[in-house]
C-alpha cells in the first residue's frame, strides 16, 4: 500500500488546480441544447489551447502524457472546480481508447488532433430502434461498393447528436451474418450526402438526443475501424471504457458529495437525513477508493473479468441517490428547475445509457461469478 | 501509488487460506456450537503466528501491521473460524499473555453476556483489568458459537495507555469488518455453487435473473466495502489524525454489505438454505451477530456524520 502522490504527481495536481481556478467559467447553461453546446465550445478550445482537454494523451495528440493516476487527479481537481460538463466526452473518453487500440497511424493522426481541438465532435452510434440491449440484433447494413461502403439504417438515442460532425457506429457489413459476427466499426463524418439527423428532446426537456437517418451514405474504406467484420470486439473494447472509470473518475461524486453537503450546510436535518449524509460521503470515498485499487491491480496483472461492471453499477445508483437526497432536503422547492432537479432528471439516465444495469447485473453474474447464461 | 495488500500479505492469506480450509471445517464450527474450544484449530492458529500477529517480534509475536491483519481475519472469517479472533489479535500486543494459542482473549461487553467468554481463557475490560476465566455461565445466542457468558473472577490490574486504547477501539471495528466480509464472501461462494448446480424448471436457478440480479448487487456491497477496509487499516500503520472516520466507514460499509450478501444468499438457496443441516446458517447467524457488534452501522454513520461535521451548524 502506497497511497503518496510522486513530486512530479503532486507538481501536476498543483499545476491543474492553479490553471482551473482561474480559467473554469461559471454559469454556463446546459451543452444539450444548441446555444448551450456552442458555449461549451468554446471552453473546450480553452482547454485544448492550454493542454488540459486530453490529459493522459501523448504530446503528438494534444496530450501530456499523463499516467492514469496523474488522469485521476486531473479530474479531482476539474470537478472539485466546479468544471462544466464534457460536452466532446464521448470522443475523447469512449472513442479515443478505441482509436489508440484499434486505429490505423493514418487513422489515429488525422483524427485525434482535431477529437483534442473540439474541431471534430464524435456522437455514439450503437442503438437502432429495435437494438438497444440487444446491440447485437442491430439491422443498420453497410454495402460493399467500389472504393468503399454504402450505409443505410437507422441510429437512435444519439447524445449531442444534433450538434455533432461526426459519428461512430456498428453497421452489418456482411448480409448472410447473425448476432455478434459480420459487424463493422465505422467513422462516419454527418455531413456525408444520404445522412440525416433530427434532434429530439431528452426527459429533462433538452435537445439532448437525436435519431440518425443513413440512406446510401458512402464513405471510403479508410472509414472502418479495426477491420472489416470486427466490429463487435473493437465495440466491447469501448464499451469496457464507458462502464468503467475512463467515463466517469471518482473526482465527479467526490464534487457532487461537496455541494450536497454545503446544501445541507444551513438546514434543519434530522437523524434520517444525517445518516444518509454520511452514507452518501463514504460512498463515493468508497468509489474513488475502489476505482484506486482497480488501477493498482490492473497494473498488477490482478485485473478481473466483468469489473468494470461493478464500477457501473455503483456509480450509476450512487448518482441517482446523491441527486435523490438533494431533492429531499430542497422539499417543496425540488420541483424548481435547477442544477439539482437538472441533475436528478440527467442521474436516471445513468442505469440505462452506456449498457442498463440489468445488462451490467448479468455481465457480473456471469463472467466475475460464473453463473450460466442459460 | 499502489492500493492493495502487499506481496507478503497475499502470501500470508494464501497460507492461511490452505491451513484453515483443513483446520477449520463446518464440522469444527459446529463443535464450537456445542460449547468446544476448538483448542486443537487454536493450536494451529498459534503455529501459523495469528494470536500474535500484531505483537512485536520480541514478545513472541509476528509484528506486522494492520494491513496484514485484515488480510489475516478476512481470511478466518471466510472459514467462519470460532472463538474471539479478533478480540485476541487486539488484546495480545496489551496484556503478558502467551501467543501460541493456549490463550483465547476476549473483551468485556459493557452490559450483559461478555462474546465468546464461554471458551475463553480470558477477558479483558479496557478500562484496565484482566479476568482469568474459570467459572462461567453460557447465555443462549442465535449463533451459538458466540458463546456469550457471564464470569466472576479476580480481575488483575492492566495499565493501557490512552493512545493504546484509542488504537485498541479502532482494530477491534476494523478487524470485525474484515471478518465479516470473510464471511459475505463464503456465503457468496457457497451460493454460487449451489444456484449453478440446483435445477428447477429444468434449467439452473443460476440461469435466472432473479437470481442473479441481487447476487451481482449484493457483491457491488461487498467489493465496494473491502478498499474501506484497506485504506482504514493503512490509516492505522500511518497513525492518521483521520483514522477514527476511516474505521467508521469500514465498519459501517462491511456490516451492511455483509448483512445484505447473508439476505440474498439465504433467499438463493430457498428451502434449502432455511434448515440448521445446512452450512449456510453457521456463516449467516455469524455475520447477523458481527454486523452488530463493535459498533452498528448507524453508529459508525453516526460517528462519521460527526468527524464531517455534519448537522453541527443546525
Amino acid at each position: 500500500m502506497d497511497l503518496r502522490e510522486t513530486d512530479a504527481e503532486q507538481a501536476f495536481r498543483a499545476e491543474a488546480r492553479a490553471w482551473l481556478e482561474e480559467n473554469v467559467p461559471h454559469g454556463l447553461p446546459s451543452g444539450d441544447t444548441k446555444e448551450g453546446f456552442a458555449l461549451h465550445l468554446e471552453w473546450e478550445k480553452k482547454l485544448f489551447e492550454a493542454r488540459w482537454a486530453v490529459v493522459s494523451w501523448p504530446e503528438q495528440y494534444g496530450g501530456r502524457g499523463a499516467s492514469v493516476w496523474e488522469w485521476i487527479a486531473f479530474e479531482e481537481e476539474y470537478y472539485a472546480a466546479g468544471g462544466p460538463q464534457r460536452v466532446t466526452q464521448n470522443g475523447i473518453f469512449l472513442l479515443a481508447p478505441t482509436l489508440f487500440e484499434f486505429g490505423t497511424q493514418e487513422q489515429q493522426d488525422t483524427l485525434l488532433p482535431r477529437m483534442a481541438s473540439a474541431q471534430d465532435l464524435w456522437c455514439q452510434g450503437w442503438s437502432e430502434p429495435g437494438s438497444g440491449s440487444d446491440l447485437a440484433s442491430l439491422k443498420s447494413r453497410a454495402d460493399k461498393v467500389d472504393g468503399g461502403w454504402k450505409l443505410n439504417g437507422q441510429k437512435t438515442w444519439t447524445t449531442r447528436g444534433a450538434f455533432c460532425t461526426h459519428l461512430f457506429g456498428l453497421f452489418r457489413s456482411d448480409p448472410e451474418s447473425e448476432r455478434h459476427s459480420g459487424l463493422t466499426y465505422f467513422l462516419v463524418p454527418l455531413d456525408t450526402p444520404g445522412v440525416t439527423v433530427r434532434g429530439f428532446a431528452r426527459l429533462d426537456g433538452d435537445e439532448g438526443f437525436a435519431e440518425v437517418f443513413l440512406d446510401d451514405a458512402f464513405v471510403p474504406d479508410s472509414a472502418v475501424l479495426g477491420g472489416v467484420g470486427k466490429g463487435w470486439s473493437v465495440a466491447m473494447a469501448t464499451t469496457g471504457s464507458e462502464r468503467g472509470l475512463t467515463l466517469r473518475s471518482p473526482g465527479r461524486y467526490l464534487a457532487t458529495v461537496d455541494r450536497l453537503l454545503e446544501l445541507a450546510h444551513d438546514r434543519d436535518l434530522d437523524d434520517t437525513d444525517t445518516q444518509r449524509l454520511a452514507q452518501a460521503w463514504m460512498d463515493a470515498e468508497a468509489y474513488r477508493l475502489f476505482t484506486l485499487q482497480q488501477v493498482s491491480n490492473e497494473k498488477a496483472g490482478r485485473g478481473r473479468p466483468g469489473e468494470s461492471s461493478l464500477n457501473k453499477l455503483f456509480w450509476s445508483e450512487l448518482d441517482i441517490r446523491l441527486h435523490e437526497l438533494a431533492l429531499d432536503l430542497l422539499g417543496p422547492d425540488a420541483e424548481l428547475e435547477g442544477p439539482w432537479s437538472k441533475g436528478f432528471q440527467f442521474a436516471l439516465s445513468g442505469p440505462i445509457y452506456a449498457g442498463t444495469n440489468e445488462v451490467q447485473r448479468n455481465i457480473v453474474s456471469e463472467r466475475l461469478l460464473g453463473l450460466p447464461r442459460k | 501509488m499502489y492500493f492493495g495488500l502487499d506481496d507478503d500479505a497475499l502470501a500470508l492469506r494464501e497460507g492461511l487460506r490452505e491451513m484453515l480450509a483443513t483446520a477449520c471445517t463446518p464440522a469444527t464450527i459446529r463443535a464450537a456450537w456445542d460449547g468446544d474450544a476448538c483448542e486443537q484449530l487454536w493450536k494451529d492458529l498459534g503455529s501459523f503466528g495469528v494470536p500474535g500477529l500484531l505483537v512485536p517480534e520480541a514478545d513472541g509475536g509476528l509484528g506486522l501491521d494492520e494491513l496484514a491483519f485484515v488480510a489475516a481475519l478476512e481470511e478466518c472469517g471466510y472459514a467462519g473460524t470460532p472463538g474471539p479472533v479478533v478480540e485476541t489479535l487486539i488484546c495480545l500486543p496489551l496484556v503478558p499473555l502467551a501467543t501460541d494459542g493456549s490463550a483465547r482473549v476476549t473483551v468485556m461487553a459493557a452490559s450483559g453476556g461478555t462474546p465468546y467468554a464461554g471458551i475463553a481463557t480470558h477477558v479483558l475490560d479496557p478500562s484496565g483489568e484482566l479476568h482469568e476465566l474459570t467459572e462461567r455461565s453460557v447465555v443462549e445466542t442465535v449463533d451459538r458459537s458466540r458463546q456469550l457468558a457471564t464470569f466472576d473472577a479476580d480481575p488483575m490490574p492492566v495499565d493501557i495507555s490512552e493512545a493504546d486504547l484509542a488504537r485498541f477501539e479502532r482494530r477491534g471495528a476494523l478487524g470485525t469488518a474484515a471478518y465479516l466480509l470473510g464471511l459475505a464472501r463464503r456465503q457468496l461462494d457457497l451460493t454460487v455453487g449451489y444456484v449453478k448446480t440446483r435445477q428447477q424448471f429444468g434449467v439452473a436457478i443460476g440461469s435466472f435473473q432473479a437470481v442473479k440480479h441481487p447476487l451481482a448487487d449484493a457483491v457491488v456491497g461487498t467489493e465496494f466495502a473491502w478498499p474501506a477496509v484497506l485504506r482504514a487499516a493503512q490509516t492505522l500503520v500511518d497513525d492518521e489524525p483521520d483514522a477514527d472516520l476511516h474505521v467508521s466507514m469500514a465498519k459501517a460499509l462491511a456490516s451492511d454489505a455483509a448483512y445484505r450478501m447473508s439476505r440474498v444468499c439465504l433467499q438463493a438457496h430457498g428451502a434449502m438454505g432455511y434448515t440448521v443441516e445446512y452450512d449456510l446458517h453457521l456463516f449467516a447467524k455469524r455475520t447477523w451477530a458481527l454486523a452488530k457488534d463493535w459498533g452498528t452501522a448507524a453508529e459508525h454513520r453516526e460517528l462519521v456524520a460527526e468527524q464531517l461535521g455534519i448537522g453541527r451548524d443546525s
